[in-house]
């Protein structure tokens, strides 16, 4: 943990040093931590530094559990996380930290069966598949929800991430959510014990698993679904409707789902009729008293531009923006930032 | 030293000439102690940061986190046996395959090899050791897993299938997928270290086995093969040093899972593999002492293979045998 800090604070330190030369009169806002919401925030910080040029970010994404790390260590000016810290990781922080959430993504659920059919399932179905207690494609609970689709007597694959990521955080959420049984065995987490299945590292390592096994099934985020045009099903949501994963089907789930005052919710399985049941925010983490007073004016002034000029980028980059209603409370607890 | 090179060249009864001065001598000897020493310090010193990130985890399961297959981030349970085992199996796969094939090579370059033939080979050896990981990676998932999956496990299970070795489901992505990866991956680190130490063999030795009408075979045998038997085993070590930490390839194409199964085609985890994959998510305590503590056990793997492999030279090679690698 000490080498993760002190390896932290060399590369921030040797970034400091080289910009020192170029940029002096430049201030340089350094934050680390989630990979999946990386490139629109890069896009914000890009476009951010055409609104005010006298401050820089210089953003890591070293992953969520890393960006809790060096928040809480004060290493970074701010940290970003695709799950909610836990209360046992909230109390260890040295002040009171605010969870900001910015936008929303879902989560595809992908499989490779010969001609390209297109496939729902409830959750339930989902959940015993990668339970392993359905294990073929021809099961009468997967038949029974695809009436008209002919599917094929093979094995099913199951493939998931090998490596810990905000994906998989989502995507046992829901299961947790749904089932009990999943919840005892296995759980929500970034990493999680899996009953059964092969692991494939990153979107692309399950993407590349199903694409070539026959008969396989996986979960990858939706952009890259979408941007790979790979097959996904439609999802049974609460009000017992299909629904397809999409920025609209997202937004929807946002706005059903019940947001607490300190921001950590979940919104998996959201109620709403067009609500798509596996998706997740994620957050960025500030310190609400900060202890610089000229970079904290910097980040509330860079915060209040992303909940409102940043949300619109988001769609033209396959994320959901936040609903009005939820943006503009996010704006009054970043109104409570003091510096 | 500087004494010894003035009375080699003569010159020490030459009254003219002042004294060569020691300082840079001294101070030769001096910095290349320091980097001497300094190898083994870091090693020391990794082992001990290692031993202090995962004393957490070392206090919370004891001996069980090497004996414990159970692997759970979420209930906070860990235990490292189908990653060392893993770890252990998928090189020894690859040393299966990679030690003829090298040695062969090596023989091949050394002693039959016509000259115009062996510097291409050479060379192209040499670009197989700079191909990064990843790309064996890539290579593997969209070109040698589909091969296996549709041609060589299925051959394999029809011939072999009696065999718990050759049993169970065929995905592709597997133990044996994995070591055939690290065996080519290898396979360039012992075939120059082993054409390196043939070529160290005096020409001494192939003329007298010839002189007692030997044949080809015979020489490479009994002159070559078995006087430089002890640097072969060091090649053979070095190159399974690499293959106990290779990461990025056999994380692609193993299958992350960690079970232990008798099946070569079944898929397995391995101790770099589950370090790459989980660290930068692991955000509680307890789990990232945890992955410290499987990088402790691969660190003591890899150190006591190779004080293993160390015995096995000194009792099989014996004082006789060639000291070639030295």
């Amino acid at each position: 943990m000490d080498l993760a800090k002190k390896l932290g604070n060399l590369a921030v330190t040797a970034m400091m040093l080289g910009l020192a030369g170029k940029a002096s009169a430049q201030m340089l806002i350094n934050g680390a931590g989630a990979t999946f919401p990386y490139p629109i925030y890069s896009k914000w910080f890009d476009e951010y530094a055409k609104v005010d040029d006298s401050v820089r970010f210089n953003y890591q994404s070293i992953g969520s559990g890393g960006g809790q790390k060096q928040i809480l260590a004060r290493t970074v000016d701010f940290g970003a996380s695709d799950g909610p810290m836990s209360d046992e990781n909230l109390a260890k922080a040295s002040g009171k930290l605010l969870h900001i959430p910015t936008v929303a993504g879902a989560v595809a659920v992908t499989y490779n069966l010969p001609g390209d059919r297109k496939l729902k399932l409830d959750g339930l179905t989902i959940v015993d598949i990668f339970r392993g207690k359905i294990t073929k494609w021809n099961d009468a609970r997967i038949a029974g929800q695809n009436p008209g689709v002919e599917l094929p007597d093979i094995d099913i694959v199951v493939v998931h991430r090998s490596d810990g990521s905000g994906t998989t955080y989502i995507f046992t959420d829901y299961l947790s959510a749904i089932s009990r049984p999943w919840q005892e065995e296995s759980g929500k987490g970034t990493a999680v014990s899996w009953p059964v299945g092969l692991g494939g590292k990153g979107n692309e390592g399950v993407a590349g698993q199903v694409k070539q096994t026959p008969g396989a099934i996986g979960y990858v985020e939706l952009i890259y679904a979408l941007q790979n045009k790979l097959s996904f099903a439609d999802i049974k949501n609460t009000e017992g409707k299909y629904i397809s994963p999409s920025l609209d089907s997202i937004t929807a789930a946002i706005a059903a789902a019940k947001v607490p005052d300190d921001f950590r919710f979940s919104m998996v399985n959201a109620s709403g009729d067009d609500a798509y049941p596996i998706a997740g925010t994620t957050w960025l983490l500030v310190y609400q008293t900060q202890k610089d007073p000229t970079k904290g004016k910097k980040i509330v002034e860079f915060l209040n531009w992303a909940l409102t000029k940043g949300e619109e980028m988001a769609p033209s980059l396959d994320y959901a923006p936040l609903p009005k209603s939820l943006r503009e409370r996010v704006l009054a607890q970043v109104k409570e930032i003091t510096f | 030293m500087a004494e010894t090179l003035t009375t080699t060249l003569g010159v020490t009864d030459d009254a003219q000439l002042a004294p060569p001065s020691k300082v840079g001598d001294r101070l030769f000897k001096s910095l290349a102690m320091v980097m001497g020493l300094s190898v083994g310090v870091l090693i020391v010193l990794v082992g001990f940061t290692l031993w202090r990130g995962a004393s957490m985890s070392v206090h919370h399961f004891g001996l069980g986190f090497l004996t414990g297959s159970k692997w759970d981030p979420v209930q906070e349970v860990f235990g490292a046996l189908p990653f060392i085992y893993g770890t252990l199996v998928s090189s020894l796969i690859a040393l299966v395959i990679a030690v003829p094939l090298s040695i062969a090579t090596a023989v091949f370059l050394t002693e039959l090899a016509p000259p115009r033939v062996r510097q291409p080979i050479v060379s192209v050896i040499e670009m197989l050791s700079a191909v990064p990981s990843v790309i064996f990676g890539l290579w593997g998932i969209f070109v040698l897993i589909p091969w296996l999956r549709m041609h060589l496990f299925p051959w394999l299970q029809k011939l072999f299938g009696f065999l718990p070795l050759f049993q169970g489901p065929n995905y592709g992505v597997s133990m044996l997928a994995a070591g055939i990866v690290i065996a080519i991956m290898i396979l360039p680190i012992i075939t120059s270290i082993s054409r390196e130490i043939l070529r160290s063999v005096p020409d001494l030795q192939r003329e007298a086995a010839y002189g007692l009408g030997a044949t080809r075979w015979e020489v490479t045998r009994i002159a070559v093969l078995s006087y430089a038997k002890r640097g072969l085993f060091g090649a053979v070590v070095l190159g399974l040093g690499r293959a106990l930490g290779e990461t990025m390839a056999v994380t692609m194409l193993i299958g992350n899972r960690p079970e232990i199964s008798a099946s070569l085609l079944a898929p397995g985890y391995t101790l770099a593999s589950v370090i790459a994959n989980e660290f930068s998510e692991a955000t509680t305590d307890l789990y990232l002492s945890a992955l410290f503590e499987i990088a402790l056990v691969l660190f003591g793997v890899t150190i006591l293979t190779n004080i293993l492999a160390q015995l096995l030279i000194a009792s099989t090679a014996g004082p006789k045998a060639s000291r070639a690698i030295q």
